[in-house]
């Protein structure tokens, strides 16, 4: 079978290359998580002080508009970081990059499907962002009903297009990820190396295959709620309205039933990262493999019947709370498995603090913080307080802002030598590592202490009572800002620098296969599928 | 190389088999939750009795009634009475006035629960106007009855223990295709 290799143009729109997409996808990723970046710029810049003035300022709109336009912020932002940023650099780029090379493939199962996944994306980003510039409650634009999009607000509460164009985003988005779970599912169980058992799979293989079984399951089930929705909105159906026989809360039900499959969608591939880098700056391999593959099983399978822990507010009899309480600490030990592993790992290790080794030892550290505020928040008792609070906030931030986001970086600087042949610049990387780490918990550890205090989510103003850890937290988010800019300083001077890099840039420790091609790996590899013994 | 491809093609079928399994478990989930809500007294769903075969307790209960109507619709809607007292058993008579202002004929449904929501389980209806929709001729005024009692059973639930007073709440909504600009007036 001969192989093209296609040049200019060609070669990437027309890609059938697991890495020239897994590229892509991380441009893709990079590009959208700049502007979902920008726009939490946008609030916390709003939130710095009391009073509604920057977005006026900056938009140069009425206070009242303004209000609405926080709100179209804040559901952007939550939409974009997650459908098109953490799960494209996630899934997408690690993913399609690495599985391949990991399990000893010569490509993806359905190569030109995986193009097809990409190539949805953009147009799906593009109907997000169109959806911010058409009406969507009566004379004003956008969507400002959260990422959550609950009915009745995204139904009677936003009757112009906006919310149509959004619900499209997301089924665009949805087709692209099942897509691609399909291909990662056919891949890893059919186009393994002779001798790679299931158990002798490297970990970020197990964590994309059991991702993808989550996908497979969750998706179709947001596909069908916000299929409902637009149905309600536009064909007189009254899944969610009352006056038809409807519930409101049924879309809440359908709706979490993915989102929080989702949110471990967003974590699971992380945790694979970060068993690879710890494993490698420890020079040991990581302890306890089977239990660290099999605790994200069992985080996957349990993710699927915690679902009403989003919802003790609704009305739920206590019963049934104490049943998604109980059900939710389950969580913890799993996840407890996974921590404490990477740390019997590091135990011990020959340690090397690398730069991608730093960011994995502040995901364990972050992670675990943001995960103890989620055993307080699974408390039923607490939640009711604590419901809709910065304190929800400041604990999906840990976990996926400073957990999911370190990983994504820790992966950057883990693989870019294997994706560029090129050397990252070590001091800068340091000091991008740093800032950034600051910077992060600058602005989120304080909201713990305003959600306590009861500063609500999802407003554009607050009492003068929280003004100074709001202060505090938008310096931090300045911080950040230094970081992030940093870190495209450090990339550019990456990608500008001559390839030197080997086979491995990291010797002994990195024994996975992606190591024993060359820096950048050859357009085809594995023509000759490699033995495992 | 076909074997491969035969292999990928067959888990490719079953995993997008499981995607429309799952799909269409979404579109089986508004039938079910419906019926959950019903057996259950879910969110405050109350039960609904074919006769009255109770036998009154001990225990006084305080039930209050309120009544809503949708923003669409134009009808008044009120309780003949803020609250009856009566003994967990015991059968209850209730009288709720509707009225039709407007030069159009309406037809519209009920919907109701009750707060705490935990009681509904426990709260029978033998008759009630929101078992049908109801059509009410330009200026026609109706008194509709409910019928009711709490179920007796719920001196076995430890959870009820506090509860004294339930609120019985109705909500009138227009039926969708006798919605006219007059009516909603938007």
């Amino acid at each position: 079978m001969a192989h093209a290799n296609p040049t200019g143009w060609k070669r990437w729109v027309f890609s059938t290359n697991h890495k020239d997409i897994g590229v892509m996808y991380l441009w893709f990723a990079f590009i959208a998580g700049m502007i979902g970046f920008g726009m939490s710029g946008i609030i916390r810049m709003e939130l710095m002080n009391p009073g509604v003035n920057f977005i006026p300022d900056l938009f140069g709109m009425t206070e009242q508009q303004a209000r609405h336009m926080f709100n179209v912020l804040t559901t952007g932002h939550g939409l974009i970081m997650v459908f098109f940023m953490v799960m494209p650099a996630l899934i997408g780029g690690f993913g399609n990059y690495f599985v391949p090379l990991m399990i000893g493939a010569p490509d993806m199962a359905f190569p030109r499907m995986n193009n097809i996944s990409f190539w949805l994306m953009p147009p799906a980003f593009i109907l997000l962002l169109l959806s911010t510039f058409v009406e969507g409650p009566v004379g004003q634009n956008g969507f400002g009903g959260g990422w959550t999009a609950y009915a009745p607000l995204s139904t009677t509460g936003h009757p112009g297009p906006s919310m149509d164009l959004a619900i499209f985003s997301l089924h665009v988005a949805g087709a692209s990820s099942i897509m691609g779970a399909i291909n990662y599912i056919t891949t890893i169980f059919n186009m393994r190396a002779p001798g790679m058992t299931i158990h002798k799979m490297p970990l970020f293989s197990w964590s994309i295959l059991i991702t993808a079984f989550l996908l497979v399951l969750s998706l179709p089930v947001l596909a069908g709620a916000i299929t409902m929705l637009l149905t309600d909105r536009n064909f007189g159906t009254t899944f969610f309205d009352p006056a038809g026989g409807g519930d409101p809360i049924l879309f809440q039900h359908l709706f979490w039933f993915f989102g929080h499959p989702e949110v471990y969608i967003m974590i699971l591939p992380a945790f694979g990262i970060v068993s690879h880098i710890v494993s490698t700056f420890s020079k040991k391999p990581i302890f306890g493999y089977l239990g660290m593959a099999y605790a994200m099983a069992a985080i996957g399978f349990i993710g699927f019947v915690v679902w009403a822990h989003h919802m003790y507010t609704v009305g739920l009899d206590v019963d049934t709370k104490a049943y998604f309480v109980a059900a939710t600490m389950v969580i913890a030990v799993p996840t407890g498995v996974k921590i404490f592993s990477w740390i019997a790992t590091m135990w011990g290790g020959s340690l090397r603090f690398t730069v991608p080794m730093l960011y994995a030892i502040a995901f364990i550290l972050l992670f675990t913080l943001g995960g103890v505020t989620g055993v307080v928040l699974s408390n039923a008792g607490a939640d009711v307080a604590l419901h809709d609070t910065y304190y929800v906030v400041a604990h999906f931030h840990y976990v996926l802002s400073l957990g999911a986001v370190f990983a994504i970086f820790a992966g950057l600087y883990y693989w870019m030598g294997k994706m560029s042949g090129k050397e990252y610049p070590n001091f800068l990387a340091n000091v991008q590592f740093w800032i950034t780490f600051i910077g992060v918990n600058l602005i989120f550890f304080p909201q713990h202490f305003l959600g306590l205090q009861g500063m609500p989510r999802r407003y554009v103003d607050y009492p003068d009572a929280f003004a100074q850890w709001n202060w505090v937290s938008s310096i931090g988010y300045l911080v950040t800002l230094v970081g992030v800019l940093l870190f495209i300083v450090v990339m550019g001077i990456t990608l500008s620098r001559k390839k030197t890099l080997g086979n491995n840039q990291w010797g002994e420790g990195a024994n996975t296969l992606e190591w024993t091609l060359s820096s950048p790996p050859p357009f085809h590899q594995f023509n000759e599928l490699p033995e495992i013994k | 190389m076909t074997d491969v491809a035969q292999k990928n093609s067959r888990v490719a079928t079953i995993v997008v088999g499981v995607v429309v399994g799952m799909i269409g478990l979404a579109y089986a989930s508004v039938p079910l939750y419906d019926l959950f809500c019903k057996v259950t007294g879910y969110g405050g769903t109350t039960q609904r009795a074919a006769l009255f075969d109770a036998q009154a307790t001990d225990r006084d209960m305080k039930v209050r009634f309120a009544a809503n109507v949708h923003r669409d619709m134009p009808w008044e809607f009120s309780p003949e009475q803020v609250s009856q007292k009566l003994k967990v058993g015991e059968q209850g008579l209730a009288y709720y006035e509707v009225f039709n202002p407007t030069s159009k004929t309406i037809t519209g449904t009920a919907t109701y629960n009750v707060t705490p929501h935990k009681a509904g389980e426990y709260f029978a209806k033998i008759e009630c106007f929101c078992f049908t929709e109801q059509t009410l001729k330009p200026g026609e005024r109706m008194m509709m009855p409910v019928v009711y009692f709490i179920d007796p059973l719920i001196e076995e639930d430890r959870n009820l223990n506090e509860v004294t007073e339930v609120t019985l709440s109705y909500t009138f909504f227009v039926i969708d295709d006798e919605k006219v600009e007059t009516v909603t007036g938007r």
